[in-house]
């Protein structure tokens, strides 16, 4: 499995988004959340964006305030992830105009939405941010 | 209910939607967790209720604050199903996404969802449809995917691209969970290799990509068409994922790589996306690396990336060194100034990458100059990193007994250098190689010993704690090798001194035996040196006068003696002293500086005084250990320190003939050498008869206290019965503390023997020994004690044979047997699961079809194009039944992929990999399993004719 999760963490460490492509408990998560959260945000700008943690390897990038952090397995690109996060930004933008944390925290169903396009069983399937972002796009129009 | 139905309204009407809970959470008018408690309370409520609306709303907060917060949602898994099961899309979509975040294979109530699924699987409203995939893609369990394949099936080729490519995507999860699912979909995946949609390829490469990673082998047949997205696709992600086949199929089969080379370096020069250049690289680092040129063009990449601004890509062209290193060294060695300098980057991460590439680069030729600019980063590095560093010279010089290290006094410096690092928390790795050198390398022991001293004599080191391990080898060292001191009074002071409260008591207990031991060691000298000149001059007052030209000769007669009585001593000492006699001269001829001292009467009583008077304090210390080795120097010292003041003025020719004795016999005790155990050691001593070792331990009181001698004592009394005789009571008592002195450990290590011997020995050889210091050669086993000798002899002499090739290298004394527990590179099982076996089944069910049939399936390949139709064929035949089976009646449909399967099996036997035989489902399979195990030959046969020749 390539991807294994995605996160969303804002700079005081509180999870804005938490996607897991395979099972962990409840408590699982959060220890996992706390350790990784507490690695990547010590680190500043001049420093790399891949950090390895148990059989992770964590590629994180930041916007503004928020840090997107996506586990992946030994072996993946990691420049694609980082071309990954930044196309998820991007599709987020075009859809809420000028995205911001608020817009992740009251929209959350959309943001979890625009991943499952994108994101499969930890597979990429859908690059083209048309393409995620049509479903939304007639679900907001019937709703 | 008249009053459930009016609060249900109210719930409905004033409801708190997931936006107000997130923005009174925003408001921190409540705590945090008061907050979510009560909002969990009102959930609890509002999701019983019977209006749709209110219960997805409750269901909704419910996820968030689970996905969020991690609150606990596994109570509510029914209402996600009902909520999952409202025809109204915005409800069903709160169900899925709550159902796709909790549930687990445990979670009771999937077995409910299955015809919901089916039913949204196959609705006409394709986000109903998607909403199903997506959710099956994250909960599938072994039923759901079972009793869904049928639809999967369907949809793999659905008109629809949306539905299509989310299918593809779900195949990997049923797969996994479902290896029999193979059979079904997996013609139509590999057809969807060839659509024309991007969006289809894109997730049908990133399938086959994952399932690759079990076991590429099997997907070998592929290769045509992953070449043809290689070549012609123009989508960065679809070549990465494509890349990565690539890279697990190449090294299966050689003509592939012949053919894939060129475009990949194509996409090296063309390519502006960095993404794939690396993927591009890191693939021919790792499985082309037979195909020179494009090395070269992917390490001239390597170093691109090694000096760019951005850290991200410096991390990565390191860790693409690394990758390289084991097979292309030079690649690392040409960049060995840019590794060096990331040393000092501002990233940890980065600086770990190169101190890892530095290692690697690690040879006997560049060990000195590669640890000297390490130590000098770990001196100004922090303390992290520092230790990072130090840890890493410590393994690589340490591994192999010391492969690497040729000038042992060069190391043995490094290490106590180390030791002076401020950061360093290496201590107990320090410790044991200290000791551990000092044990196997003879000729570093001079160097030892220089070195340990330095490190005790300075008092500002015992204030760190993580310096106590290494000063208790320090200590130990001196102790050992005291011979070889150029000042063992100074030595004395260093081991008293007040500050050396500090440490722990077992560590203070070594300090204190090597006291004792250096003490011998100098009165033994003083003695024999009042002897020396009581027969050559008959005064005292002369021999301070000639004493500098007489002294080394002196030490050489000193040693000598020792070894002499070894012989009567220890008969299986000699043996190995024999051996090493030439570097038992080469000792002494160092030692010649030790003249510088002289032991006259007044420096003898004056040390014997102030110990006294220091180990006086210490016999209220309250740690046993302490306690005991302190009373035993006492009393030592109060033993001979009355004969040596009254023999003061006496005619020398008679005086000190008890004392002499006294002190011979515990030079003696520490006379013997200590060489490096074998953890096997104790598994080759035979059991002794008539003991019984799986006896409960209740008994252990009855069977210890049948007063069984150390047996260590009785080799020690048949050496010298004299002793016994001579001795006062007090002085036997002493005596039998003093045998055991050479493992520090004295009194527990008895013990410990004592208890071990009786009880462990049948153990396997894992037993291990766990003592600070490897015990001595222990007398139980003497019995073997003579193969292993020889066989250590045989060692030694097959080192000397390398040594001549350069500088000479110390002989370094190896056990034959992991005595340092070999690491065989044991390649990992490859974790084959039934999905490949059934993969390889659906594949190569064509190919190996021929060659059964007649063996020449080399010859009877076919086209490329021909290969492509070849298995389809071949399916359609399984499809065809697979399609007629019921869908509605899972066991019939099982019993029938059953009889399939073993039709099949005539066929193709040969084709299945044993690992089927670990289905999950086996229960099933009883029969097929033996039946297959009966073919086993017939495996070697069709594997190997995997690739066609379609390639070339």
């Amino acid at each position: 499995m390539g991807i294994r999760f995605v996160l969303m963490v804002n700079k005081q460490g509180q999870t804005r988004l938490a996607q897991y492509y395979e099972y962990l408990t409840v408590e699982e998560r959060r220890t996992l959340e706390g350790e990784i959260v507490r690695k990547c945000l010590a680190r500043n700008e001049h420093q790399c964006s891949f950090v390895e943690h148990r059989n992770y390897r964590i590629v994180y990038r930041r916007y503004a305030s928020l840090f997107f952090l996506v586990g992946v397995d030994d072996g993946e690109n990691e420049l694609a992830i980082l071309e990954f996060i930044h196309l998820l930004v991007e599709t987020m933008d075009r859809h809420f105009g000028n995205v911001c944390e608020l817009d992740i925290m009251f929209h959350l169903e959309k943001v979890h939405f625009m991943l499952e396009e994108m994101v499969m069983n930890g597979c990429i399937v859908e690059t083209s941010k048309a393409n995620i972002l049509t479903p939304i796009q007639l679900m907001d129009k019937t709703s | 209910m008249a009053g459930s139905s009016s609060s249900s309204i109210m719930d409905n009407l004033f409801q708190r939607t997931l936006d107000d809970l997130i923005k009174s959470m925003r408001l921190h008018l409540l705590t945090e967790s008061s907050l979510i408690s009560k909002s969990i309370e009102d959930i609890r409520r509002e999701i019983k209720s019977t209006d749709p609306q209110t219960k997805s709303t409750a269901l909704q907060k419910l996820t968030y604050l689970s996905a969020i917060h991690g609150v606990d949602m596994s109570w509510a898994a029914f209402h996600v199903v009902e909520v999952m099961s409202s025809s109204y899309f915005s409800h069903k979509r709160i169900g899925y996404h709550s159902a796709s975040i909790s549930f687990h294979d445990q979670t009771p109530v999937i077995l409910l969802i299955t015809n919901q699924l089916r039913k949204d699987l196959s609705s006409t409203n394709h986000f109903h449809v998607s909403l199903a995939l997506h959710c099956l893609s994250n909960i599938a369990t072994l039923d759901l995917a079972r009793d869904l394949t049928p639809d999967l099936f369907n949809l793999l080729s659905s008109s629809r691209v949306f539905v299509r490519n989310r299918a593809i995507a779900v195949v990997l999860r049923v797969f996994d969970k479902y290896p029999d699912a193979v059979r079904v979909c997996f013609k139509r995946l590999v057809e969807n290799l060839e659509s024309s949609d991007p969006q289809v390829v894109t997730a049908v490469v990133g399938v086959f990509c994952e399932l690759s990673c079990k076991d590429p082998r099997s997907y070998l047949p592929l290769a045509p068409e992953f070449y043809r997205i290689l070549v012609d696709s123009k989508n960065n992600w679809v070549l990465i994922k494509v890349l990565k086949i690539f890279a697990r199929l190449a090294p299966l089969e050689p003509r592939l790589g012949k053919r894939i080379v060129e475009p990949i370096c194509e996409h090296i020069r063309r390519s502006g996306a960095k993404s794939l250049v690396f993927e591009c690289v890191r693939t021919v680092i790792t499985s082309l690396s037979d195909h020179e040129s494009a090395v070269k063009l992917a390490v001239s990449k390597v170093r691109e990336l090694l000096v760019d601004q951005d850290p991200n890509l410096r991390y990565l062209g390191l860790h693409a060194l690394s990758v390289a290193a084991p097979k292309h060294l030079w690649a690392v060695l040409e960049n060995k100034d840019a590794v060096v300098k990331s040393l000092d980057d501002e990233d940890s991460n980065i600086k770990i990458e190169s101190l890892k590439l530095l290692m690697v680069m690690v040879s006997e030729s560049n060990v000195v100059e590669i640890s000297r600019v390490l130590l000098n980063y770990a001196l100004k590095s922090d303390p992290e990193f520092c230790n990072e560093i130090l840890g890493s010279i410590l393994t690589t010089c340490g591994r192999n007994v010391y492969e690497i290290v040729v000038d042992f006094d060069w190391y043995v410096s490094l290490l106590g250098e180390m030791a002076t690092i401020p950061h360093c928390q290496k201590g107990e790795e320090i410790e044991h190689q200290l000791t551990d050198i000092g044990m196997r390398v003879k000729d570093a022991r001079l160097q030892l010993v220089r070195v340990a001293r330095d490190l005790l004599i300075d008092p500002a080191l015992l204030g760190n704690v993580y310096l106590h391990r290494i000063l208790c080898a320090s200590a130990w060292v001196v102790g050992e090798y005291i011979q070889l001191a150029s000042d063992p009074l100074e030595l004395i002071d260093a081991l008293v001194q007040p500050r050396a409260n500090l440490l722990p008591p077992s560590i203070r207990a070594v300090y204190i035996n090597s006291v004792l031991k250096v003490l011998s060691f100098c009165l033994d000298c003083y003695i024999n040196q009042d002897e020396d000149t009581a027969a050559s001059y008959g005064n005292s007052e002369m021999f301070v006068v000639k004493k500098d030209s007489e002294a080394p000769e002196l030490v050489a007669t000193c040693e000598g003696s020792t070894y002499e009585q070894d012989e009567g001593f220890n008969p299986r000492h000699s043996t190995a002293e024999s051996s090493d006699d030439l570097s038992v001269e080469n000792d002494t001829d160092r030692v010649t500086h030790f003249s510088k001292r002289k032991f006259t009467h007044e420096t003898v009583v004056s040390l014997l005084n102030r110990i006294e008077s220091i180990f006086g304090s210490l016999t209220a210390n309250q740690d046993v250990e302490v306690l005991e080795r302190a009373r035993n120097i006492l009393a030592f010292v109060q033993l001979i320190k009355a004969e040596i003041i009254d023999n003061s003025g006496q005619n020398l020719g008679e005086k000190y003939t008890q004392v002499s004795t006294v002190i011979k016999s515990i030079r003696h005790a520490f006379s013997m050498e200590l060489g490096p155990v074998s953890i096997s050691a104790q598994g080759r001593v035979a059991v002794p008869d008539g003991l019984v070792l799986k006896e409960n331990l209740d008994d252990l009181k009855a069977i210890c206290g049948g007063d069984i001698e150390p047996p260590s004592s009785s080799t020690f009394y048949t050496g010298g019965p004299q002793f016994g005789t001579t001795l006062d009571g007090s002085s036997s008592n002493l005596l039998k503390n003093a045998e055991s002195g050479p493992s520090n450990e004295s009194t527990s290590l008895l013990e410990h023997r004592k208890r071990h011997g009786l009880y462990y020995l049948a153990s396997d050889k894992s037993e291990t020994f766990t003592d600070d210091y490897p015990p001595a050669n222990d007398p139980k086993s003497n019995s073997n004690e003579a193969d292993e000798l020889a066989k250590l002899t045989e060692q030694s002499l097959l080192l000397k044979k390398r040594t001549n090739q350069m500088k000479s290298r110390p002989v370094v004394v190896k056990l034959d047997d992991g005595d340092v527990a070999p690491i065989p590179y044991k390649r990992p099982e490859p974790r084959d699961n039934s999905l490949s076996g059934a993969i390889k089944d659906v594949l190569l069910g064509s190919e190996t079809h021929p060659s059964l049939s007649l063996d020449k399936s080399s010859t009877k390949r076919k086209g490329k194009k021909k290969q492509g139709t070849d298995i389809p064929s071949e399916m359609k035949e399984n499809l065809g039944d697979a399609e007629k089976l019921d869908p509605e009646n899972p066991n019939s449909s099982s019993k029938n992929k059953e009889r399939r399967r073993r039709g099949k099996e005539k066929i193709v036997e040969g084709g299945e990999s044993d690992q089927r035989g670990k289905k999950k489902s086996s229960h099933r399979h009883g029969r097929h399993k033996t039946h297959q195990r009966a073919n086993s030959p017939l495996n070697v046969v069709s594997q190997t004719p995997v690739i066609p020749d379609f390639l070339l």
